[in-house]
């Protein structure tokens, strides 16, 4: 019996901490709760990248610089938290493609997004000009066009030799020119030794290092403390940032704040009154069980919002709904073991056993019918969409703590209620419904 | 036990119901929304005065929009369904829609939907669909495995598809009418809900059958004999106020959202409240029913 009550207190601490920092958090927004786009307003864009024109083998890489060069121009929005993601979709439509998917929170001006997107990357080569002052922030006014082009590029690669400083087995990087390039840079190195030669992609310098001595071999080698993941970065940039993989617009979701303020809003107003009435009912139909029911279904939701912001879970539209669906469903075990246990009591057990056997008859439908909605919820993620991944996890993940909160904290607190079936008081406390 | 004597009314009754859903699906179609035909939706708001409708549809037509259906939002906003946009459509939509700057337009909600992506989330969603329905039937054959008499486990599993087939009709149906005078949409989220319900009735059918399960195990121990038709309905007797209780809460969680809760998800609050409905009504009066049914056709 120790063991039952240490358990229960330890439940409602645990229920009462873990509400504290839910509120507290959200409070000081030390932890605040992660919006969808469609809650917080935003862009949601999907591109189709053709690869038609490359191997096989330089697809990965590709779609990596692709993803590298978007997400340096979605920096220049100066969006909090762009995501630039890149994905392998079209299974269910015939052929496989590869695609781009970017969300800017905050940007509501589709087009903009769209046209700074959309411009086809430019790898360039230029001189920093005699005399040039690094104040000078502008491009333009820093450097000159130098002869070689991207285009003059054959190839970079990662090497590993002496680096600058002496160290060896550090990682360089070695470019590789076309013979006419060759000949071109040979003249340029030649003539500009000592000066910063710099490599720009759309625009921003990815590397600036400086011309040491002349080059003839049409091979170069760039230095520096670079780490493996540095260097792989720079090659990758140089290989595949100016390489043309055309991206096609296939998708833009676009949702303004009001919009998604509104919604959080109303969910939330939803979400009090929903509860509410499920607690009434509840209280006034199961009476004592009823209560510890309202109890374990409180720790329940905490623990859910405390989930949502540990993880975090980025809550959408569908999310809420899915949470709000689930604390119906949350309910359902409860109702189940609370039904035994009447049983039980009209069978003549005294209470404790009453309350243990209730519970061990109700667990194969409450672990079937919960096993079946997990099935769903994983079918559902699978499914894919964004939208629909939101509510299938928080569905999934609301099915599981809801079976778990129901057998364990809802059962202690039953167990250390004691309470004797004799007097006509715990009758009715443990009765159902209303006598007709 | 009055349910499964008058299973036959019972069985009419659910076939009257999916031969309307069917009926309804046929006659008036599906309403699909732009995330599976693909195309454009816009939401906008106005600052009052807010146009008429006519207004801003002949001011869609004249920038060339083809294909658009206007119904209004609220009190202060248009929803609009349009073809696929141009780049300059797509720049100048909110000047467009503010008619000559006559009005205050803001687009709070643009989605553009490809045709592949659209048709590959119409290919998701079915496949989704069989899925699940597959994988519930092998769950229940396998987890009913130790049931085999009178009736088989596999035909447990497959009376759930069959009530499951219902309380997904049932949806269709409803918002085939929907769609027809409210141009309620189905899309993602409907197919969502569907999705849901189809684990929330097999949860329900789970529980009676896991009663029937119990009651044929506890007889057999004690070595009783007694017709199946009686262990079926004393199991509903036992079941029943559990799945009208569970249902009514779930409903007055839906209820909540659907008034209240965020206008993208209301359709969906209501897809979800009738397959609640429709997946209670099955479990009880359509798939308990059904076990009795079959059993009684073995035995002839």
């Amino acid at each position: 019996m120790w063991q039952v009550r240490i358990g229960a207190v330890l439940a409602l601490v645990l229920g009462l901490v873990v509400g504290w920092w839910v509120v507290s958090s959200e409070i000081n927004q030390t932890r605040p709760f992660k919006l969808g786009l469609d809650l917080s307003g935003g862009t949601h864009l999907v591109y189709r990248a053709d690869t038609s024109n490359l191997s096989e083998s330089d697809v990965p890489e590709s779609m990596a610089a692709l993803r590298d060069t978007i997400e340096r121009r979605v920096n220049l929005f100066g969006v909090s938290e762009p995501v630039v993601q890149t994905e392998r979709g079209g299974r269910f439509s015939g052929e496989v493609e590869e695609r781009l998917i970017i969300e800017l929170p905050g940007v509501t001006d589709t087009q903009e997004a769209v046209a700074l997107i959309g411009q086809t990357p430019v790898l360039e080569f230029r001189l920093m000009k005699e005399g040039g002052d690094i104040s000078d922030t502008s491009t333009e006014d820093l450097f000159e066009e130098a002869s070689v082009t991207g285009a003059h590029l054959s190839r970079a690669s990662v090497e590993f030799g002496q680096g600058a400083g002496g160290l060896s087995n550090q990682p360089v990087v070695a470019l590789h020119f076309n013979s006419e390039g060759s000949d071109l840079f040979a003249d340029m190195t030649r003539e500009n030794v000592g000066r910063i030669f710099g490599i720009f992609l759309d625009g921003v310098p990815i590397s600036t290092p400086i011309i040491q001595e002349p080059i003839l071999g049409g091979s170069a080698v760039i230095s520096g403390s670079f780490n493996l993941d540095e260097a792989k970065e720079l090659v990758r940039n140089l290989n595949f940032g100016a390489l043309p993989v055309p991206i096609e617009l296939l998708s833009t979701q676009t949702i303004g704040a009001t919009l998604g303020a509104q919604a959080v809003s109303d969910g939330l107003v939803a979400a009090i009154w929903g509860i509410s009435f499920v607690a009434l009912f509840m209280v006034f139909w199961y009476r004592l069980p009823g209560v510890v029911a309202v109890i374990s279904l409180t720790i329940y939701i905490v623990v859910m919002l405390a989930l949502f912001k540990f993880v975090p879970v980025v809550l959408t539209a569908a999310g809420i709904a899915g949470f709000i669906l689930s604390i119906g469903l949350a309910v359902d075990a409860n109702v189940l073991i609370f039904e035994r246990i009447k049983e039980e009591f009209e069978k003549g057990d005294a209470t404790a056993d009453a309350i243990k056997n209730g519970f061990a008859r109700a667990w194969l439908p409450i672990r079937d019918g919960n096993l079946s909605s997990l099935i769903t919820a994983v079918i559902l993620f699978w499914f894919g969409t964004s939208l629909v991944e939101g509510f299938a996890l928080v569905f999934g993940v609301g099915v599981l703590i809801s079976m778990i909160t129901a057998i364990t904290v809802s059962r202690t607190l039953l167990l250390i209620l004691n309470i004797n079936r004799r007097g006509s008081l715990s009758k009715f406390i443990f009765g159902s419904g209303i006598k007709l | 036990m009055l349910i499964v004597k008058y299973r036959k009314t019972f069985f009419w009754i659910s076939g009257v119901i999916v031969a309307l859903s069917l009926g309804s699906v046929l006659f008036f179609g599906l309403n699909f929304g732009v995330d599976f035909t693909g195309g454009t939706l816009i939401e906008v708001r106005y600052e009052s005065p807010v146009p008429s409708q006519d207004v801003v549809q002949s001011t869609l037509s004249s920038i060339g929009l083809t294909g658009t259906s206007i119904r209004p939002a609220g009190d202060d906003g248009y929803i609009i369904r349009a073809g696929a946009l141009s780049d300059e459509q797509r720049g100048s939509l909110e000047e467009v829609l503010s008619i000559n700057n006559e009005y205050v337009a803001s687009v709070e909600r643009l989605n553009e939907i490809g045709p592949t992506i659209g048709q590959e989330l119409r290919n998701k969603a079915l496949i989704a669909i069989v899925l699940v329905s597959l994988a519930i039937i092998l769950y229940i054959a396998f987890t009913f495995r130790g049931v085999s008499k009178p009736v088989s486990s596999w035909i447990y599993g497959l009376i759930a598809i069959v009530a499951l087939l219902h309380d997904v009709l049932v949806p269709f149906g409803v918002f085939a009418v929907l769609g027809n005078f409210l141009g309620s949409q189905v899309d993602t989220l409907f197919v969502m809900a569907l999705l849901a319900i189809l684990g929330y009735s097999v949860n329900d059918t789970i529980v009676v059958f896991d009663r029937v399960r119990e009651n044929l195990k506890g007889n057999a121990d004690r070595g009783r004999k007694e017709e199946f038709a009686l262990t079926v309905g004393k199991s509903l007797n036992q079941t029943y106020a559990r799945s009208i209780n569970t249902s009514l809460t779930t409903l007055l969680v839906l209820f909540s959202l659907f008034l209240l809760g965020p206008e993208a998800t209301q359709d969906f609050a209501l897809v979800l409240m009738v397959g609640v409905i429709a997946g209670t009504y099955s479990s009880l009066m359509l798939a308990t029913p059904l076990l009795v049914a079959i059993e009684r056709r073995g035995k002839n």
